[in-house]
Parts: structure tokens; C-alpha cells; sequence
């Protein structure tokens, strides 16, 4: 059982560093396109990300990494419906982001910064003319799509989890000596909130507000 | 396997006759049956690429394109590039002998995630079922390297099932390395130390670390360029702001390691083989074991060698070139370790250690060969000639298949609980040698001549060394079609091959062939160093 814990353990460890890697190819081309389009940046950064609404997911993340630390502690200690109520006001958050996060992408939606067919992307000039957005905007967008999208797959699949393993704890399932789904799952939590630190700034940040 | 029932007077449980039924190999869990169905899907789709490899071999008989039209053409080298990589060479080792022998070289009941080990199974599986979908349905004319702005934008053919083809396969692979260094770190027999691993293991965790760091970027890279053509905005094509040579970076820094994925596991074989065959302990057991490391290591710094003609600076150029002539170090280390245990040693010239043998010459000539591509001045004439084509084929087919057969037949009684016929292997493996050689050589000259790879067109004055090549590939099929053809013929009437017909070290020999389900009766503890081969017969027993 010790030797299945530490597997178990050290193979989410692993798979975590998989999706350090996965991520880092986004992050890669990222870097490349900010340092060749700075301005682009700059400008999409300030005029078309959601600074208020993406703070709060911040929030709310941040939040739910707590209940996520919470419940492991909770299970520790073998409160079942204590680690059950935890893991699902971390549900709750998960859901809470991912709503915010649709209404955001509505509003891009609405706004034609959807990289591809809805694409009416309009830039505004100093002297309060309009252009269309040439290629480069689509590409900082092209990047935020996929990458805050990806995010949002990973939120998903641990929202499912996470309910998942707090239906089982709400049943009793896990004791202070068989707790490792509820640790290892918690460790996912984290990674996808760790991924939205840097997701946050990198995007909603740069125009330095 | 129902037919040994009748053959064995009196038969000990084991892995093969635990269950007969359709269900007991689907839902298996047992590490050394999806061995089995590894093994029966890779070769599959061996099969599958090698037959490209046959068309593109008979287009090149001809300076004329008389065979096929450039596009067809097109299809053959890329699909053979696809399945060859992808869906043999990566998996071949690891997901075979690797699933096998791990666990019982540990003195493991298991690997440590055994449903795991299926789920990656299953997940190659429909990977390989989309690929074969996409073959059937006009194929991919993108090269196996999928370069940007021709796959994500002009290319008319199916790239974007053929990336998610490539993209899921992916997840089977970093699921069978994720696999190995759990199983690796937390599985050893007690009295099992790293200094005491089999250099198997070693290789193979040093391979999984590169499964596990490499392949989730072109996971992501692939998905880049799926999601380019289907949204038809770029990241990598430049006529709408993208870069190609982003690209080229994402791709190869997977592509590069991904060699070493393919030549660690085999370096793992040779390192058993050859200790066993010459009856020795093998020279400098650290030293081979670090290298594994150092190779997974330095072969993530080595990426941008493929791209010295695509523009990147000259300094980058410079580094990139020096770091490629590191890499050579820890390759070089074993060469010569295998070889210095050979010397002196009680040689047995048996059909593993003929194609290990093999490997040694042809490896050594495949990466010196590469050190060539790495100095700045010749890659630049050289790139995009057969010269390359020559240099990889040498590492892929003269080293990684080489080893892959070796390792099939040094363990196939281990596997079977049959003798292969010796001499039938034999045969084989010289057909091999023969034909790999006269194949290859001649694309070395043709390269350095002129002649560039991806047409299905030459100059005329190519065709004497061309013609040789395709005789080459002739004798190479046929070196390949009989060991399947004996290796089947020996389930039924091959000799009974007895717990260790080699004499030879190691756990997975202590014992029984089959191995029972669970491999050991009782945990073995181990109190030995690796290939101690002082305390076993001084020659491998003759019968074998």
C-alpha cells in the first residue's frame, strides 16, 4: 500500500512535468512572437483583455487551490464530509471560471477578435480612425485562444475529477490510510492553477495598467 | 499457443496458457501479454512501411519517374517516414522487450501501473487504426517532418488527421516512459541497487526520460499546425505574420531526441547481448551506465542542427555544431566498452550476438558519419542529399532494427519457451547485413555527388549506384521476411528452450520460459553485480 501511495504519487509528478512541456511549446512561441510584435502586444494586451474579469478568475483560482490544500488536510485527519464539502466548493470555483471564462470569450466573440472566419478585428489609430487588424493581431489571439483554451480543457477535466473523487469521499471511500486519489488529484489542481499564474500576466498584464 | 498443450508432457503455469480466450489478451494486464500485442501490432506496421520503402525503391530503379507520378511519390517517402518512425522505430524496443523484460529484470511481478501499460496500448492502437485510415484514403505528401507553410497551408492531402494520428500516438509513448521510471524507481528486488541495474534498465530509463520531456512539444506542435489549417490563421506560415523556422525548432526539438529514443533502447540490448556472448562482465559498468544519461541529457541541446541552412544566426549555428560533437562522447564511451568487453572474451558466435556485431559497425559508421553533418561547411553541402538519408538509415535500420532483431532473438526463448532455428537465423542476419550495407552505402556516394533527396527523377549518371541500392533493399526484404517466417515456425516446432538456454545473467533468466504470470515464484534478492559472469559456465551451452 506505502509503495502504491509513492507510485501513484511519483507518476502524477511525472505526468506533471509532461504538461510543463506541453505548455512550453506554447510558451516557446509565445515569447518568440511577443519579441517580434511587441507593440501588437501591447496594444491587444490593453484594448481587448478583460482586466477586471480576468483577476477575479485569478481570484478564484488562488481560492481554490486552498479548499483543494484544505481537503487533503481534512482527509488527513479522516473528516470525510469535511474533505466531500471541500472538494466540491472547489468544484463550484472550477465551474466559476470556466463561466467567466466563456463570457469572456463571447465578448471576443462579439468584439470579431476570434481568430478565423469571425475575425472583423478593427485597430484604432491615434487620431481615433479605425484600420482592420492586420495578421499579426491575429496571432496574439490565435496564441490566447489556444493557450487560455487548453487551460480551460485542463480546468474541465479536473472539475470532473474533482466531483468525482468528492462523490467517493462524501461515500466514505477514503480514509487518513487510503487517501492518495484525493492527493494526487489535488496535485493536478494546483499544476492547473500554477499554469493560470503565468497564463494571467502574460496576457492580461503586459500593458502594464 | 494451444498447440504446446500437446507437444509438453507435463506443462507449468505460465503467461501463455493462464488464458486462452479473446478476452484474456484484450483486457490483459499482465505486462508480458501486451508485450505480445505490441509486438503483433509494430510488426504490422513494419510491414506496412517497409512496403513504401519497396515502391520508393522500385520508382529509383529508373532515372525516368515511370512508375508513379511525383505525387504518388510524394505519399510513399512521407508515409514510409510516418509509420517507420512514429509507429515502429519509436515504440519497437521499449513497448516490446522493454514491457517484457523490465519488470522481470527488476524481479517486479509487474510494472507499476499495469493498466496504464494497456490504456497505452489501446491508445496506440487508434492511432495506428487513423494512420492506416489516412493511408487508405490518399495519404500525406508532406514529408515525415511536416514543414510549415506546405503542411499547415498548401498541401492538399489529409495532414490534419495525420497530426492527430501522431498527436495521440504520443500519449501511448509518454505513457509506457512514464511507466518505466515509476516502475524503475519503485519496484527493485531488495538488494537490487542502482549500481547493480542492468544496463537495460538503465538505457531504458534514460529513454523514457526523453518520452516524458520530449515528445508532449510535438504533441503541441501538431496540434499548432492542425488547428492552422482548419482556422487558416498562421503561427507558422509567413504570408500571414508566422515564422517556418519556429517550426523547424518546435518539430526537431522532439525529432532530434526522438533518435535517442530509438538507439538508447537498443544500446540496451547490446549491452546484454554482448556481455553474455563473450562471457564477460561488461568493461566500465558506470561509464556505460552514465552515458545512457548523458545521451538523453545532451540530446536536448542538439536540435537545431537539422535547421544550419534554414537561416538561423551563425553563432546559434556554431554552438548548435559543437554541442552535436558532444553527443558523440557518450556514444563513442559504449562503443568502445563493448567493444573492450568482447576483447579477450569467450566469443559465441550465435544469431544475437552476429546482428550485435552488426550493430557495433554499423552504428559506429552511422554516427560518424553524422559528425560530418554536424561541421557547418560540409552540412551545408550535403543537406537535402542522400548523403543524410544514408547517415540516419544507418543509426535507424543499421542500429535500431539491427538490435531489434538481436533482442527478438536472444529473448524469444525467454518469450516462447521456443528455440528459433539457429541456422535459419544465421542466414538471416547475414541477408540483413548484406543487404542493409548495399543498400546504404551506395546513397552515401550519390549524396556526396549531388544526388537530393524527395524526387522521384534523377540524373541519369546516378543510376548504376541507385540500381545497387534497390538490389540492396531486395536482399534486405528478404533478411526481414524469414526470421517472421521461422520466428512463427517455432512456436509450434522449435525445441523446448529450458529456463536459460544462454547461460546467461540476469533475472529474467532465473526463471521459467514462459515466465509464469506473477514471473516469480518468490521475490528474488539480488546480492550480485550485474553480468557477473564469473560464477556462470565459461561457454554458452552448445544445444542452445
Amino acid at each position: 500500500m506505502e509503495q502504491q501511495r509513492e507510485s501513484t504519487t511519483l507518476g502524477m509528478w511525472i505526468f506533471l512535468v509532461t504538461e510543463i512541456m506541453f505548455f512550453g511549446g506554447l510558451f516557446t512561441a509565445y515569447l518568440i512572437y511577443r519579441i517580434q510584435y511587441p507593440q501588437v502586444w501591447e496594444y491587444c494586451s490593453r484594448h481587448h483583455m478583460e482586466f477586471k474579469l480576468g483577476t477575479l478568475n485569478t481570484v478564484i483560482l488562488l481560492c481554490s487551490s486552498l479548499t483543494v490544500a484544505l481537503s487533503v488536510h481534512a482527509i488527513q485527519m479522516g473528516q470525510k464530509k469535511l474533505t466531500a464539502l471541500l472538494l466540491f466548493a472547489t468544484v463550484l470555483m472550477g465551474l466559476g471560471f470556466l463561466g467567466i471564462k466563456s463570457i469572456e470569450y463571447h465578448n471576443h466573440y462579439l468584439e470579431g477578435s476570434v481568430p478565423g472566419a469571425f475575425w472583423h478585428m478593427e485597430v484604432e489609430n491615434p487620431d481615433g480612425t479605425h484600420y482592420p487588424a492586420p495578421h499579426e493581431y491575429q496571432l496574439f489571439f490565435y496564441l490566447y485562444f489556444v493557450m487560455t483554451g487548453l487551460h480551460a480543457l485542463h480546468v474541465t477535466i479536473g472539475v470532473v475529477a474533482l466531483a468525482l473523487i468528492g462523490l467517493w469521499a462524501w461515500q466514505g471511500k477514503y480514509t487518513p490510510e487510503y487517501h492518495n486519489p484525493v492527493h494526487i488529484t489535488g496535485l493536478y489542481w494546483h499544476f492547473v492553477d500554477l499554469v493560470w499564474i503565468f497564463l494571467f500576466p502574460l496576457l492580461y498584464l503586459i500593458a502594464g495598467k | 499457443m494451444a498447440t504446446q498443450a500437446l507437444t509438453v508432457p507435463v506443462e507449468r503455469e505460465n503467461y501463455l496458457n493462464a488464458g486462452y480466450g479473446v478476452k484474456s489478451w484484450l483486457l490483459t494486464t499482465d505486462h508480458k501479454r501486451i508485450a505480445i500485442l505490441y509486438l503483433i501490432s509494430i510488426t504490422l506496421m513494419f510491414f506496412i512501411g517497409g512496403f513504401f520503402a519497396t515502391m520508393i525503391r522500385l520508382e529509383l530503379l529508373t532515372p525516368q519517374g515511370d512508375l508513379m507520378s511525383h505525387d504518388t511519390y510524394n505519399k510513399m517517402f512521407t508515409m514510409h517516414g510516418i509509420v517507420m518512425v512514429f509507429f515502429f522505430l519509436i515504440p519497437s524496443i521499449p513497448a516490446t522487450l522493454g514491457n517484457f523484460l523490465i519488470p522481470m529484470m527488476i524481479g517486479a511481478k509487474d510494472l507499476a501501473f499495469p493498466r496504464i501499460n494497456l490504456l497505452s496500448w489501446y491508445i496506440y492502437i487508434v492511432s495506428a487504426a487513423l494512420m492506416i485510415y489516412v493511408i487508405l484514403t490518399g495519404g500525406v505528401d508532406t514529408g515525415w517532418t511536416f514543414y510549415a507553410p506546405f503542411s499547415t497551408t498548401y498541401s492538399n492531402t489529409n495532414v490534419l488527421l495525420a497530426g492527430i494520428a501522431i498527436f495521440i500516438n504520443g500519449f501511448s509513448s509518454i505513457l509506457t516512459g512514464l511507466n518505466f521510471i515509476v516502475t524503475t524507481h519503485r519496484m527493485r528486488a531488495p538488494g537490487l541497487t542502482w549500481n547493480r541495474l542492468p544496463l537495460f534498465v538503465w538505457s531504458h530509463y534514460a529513454t523514457s526520460v526523453i518520452q516524458v520531456l520530449g515528445t508532449p512539444v510535438i504533441a503541441i506542435t501538431l496540434a499548432l499546425v492542425a488547428i492552422e489549417r482548419v482556422w487558416h490563421v498562421g503561427i507558422f506560415d509567413p504570408k500571414v505574420g508566422g515564422d517556418p523556422v519556429l517550426f523547424q525548432h518546435l518539430f526537431w526539438f522532439y525529432s532530434h531526441p526522438a533518435v535517442y529514443i530509438m538507439i538508447l533502447p537498443s544500446m540496451a540490448v547490446m549491452s546484454e547481448i554482448i556481455t553474455c556472448f563473450s562471457r564477460k562482465r561488461i568493461f566500465g559498468y558506470h561509464f556505460v551506465a552514465l552515458a545512457s544519461i548523458g545521451i538523453a541529457v545532451l540530446g536536448f541541446l542538439v536540435w537545431a542542427h537539422h535547421l544550419f541552412v534554414a537561416g538561423i544566426s551563425a553563432y546559434a549555428a556554431l554552438v548548435f555544431s559543437l554541442l552535436s560533437y558532444f553527443v558523440a562522447v557518450p556514444s563513442a564511451i559504449k562503443v568502445f566498452n563493448w567493444t573492450a568487453t568482447m576483447y579477450k572474451g569467450s566469443i559465441a558466435m550465435r544469431t544475437p550476438m552476429l546482428y550485435a556485431m552488426g550493430f557495433i559497425g554499423l552504428f559506429t559508421m552511422g554516427g560518424m558519419t553524422g559528425l560530418f553533418l554536424a561541421a557547418l561547411g560540409i552540412d551545408a553541402h550535403v543537406t537535402d542529399t542522400y548523403f543524410v538519408i544514408a547517415h540516419f538509415h544507418f543509426i535507424m535500420v543499421g542500429g535500431a532494427v539491427m538490435a531489434y532483431l538481436a533482442g527478438i532473438h536472444f529473448w524469444w526463448p525467454k518469450i516462447t519457451g521456443r528455440m528459433y532455428p539457429e541456422a535459419w537465423g544465421k542466414i538471416a542476419a547475414g541477408l540483413v547485413f548484406i543487404g542493409f550495407n548495399l543498400t546504404f552505402l551506395p546513397q552515401f556516394v550519390l549524396g556526396y555527388v549531388g544526388m537530393t533527396r524527395r524526387y522521384h527523377e534523377y540524373k541519369p549518371e546516378f543510376q548504376v549506384l541507385n540500381v545497387l541500392s534497390s538490389a540492396g533493399a531486395s536482399i534486405l526484404a528478404v533478411g526481414y521476411l524469414l526470421p517472421l517466417v521461422y520466428l512463427l515456425w517455432s512456436l509450434r516446432y522449435g525445441p523446448l528452450a529450458g529456463d536459460n538456454p544462454w547461460a546467461a545473467q540476469g533475472l529474467e533468466w532465473k526463471t521459467a520460459s514462459p515466465p509464469p504470470t506473477f514471473n516469480f515464484d518468490e521475490t528474488p534478492v539480488v546480492t550480485w553485480e550485474a553480468y557477473d559472469y564469473d560464477q556462470m559456465p565459461k561457454e554458452v551451452p552448445v544445444g542452445s
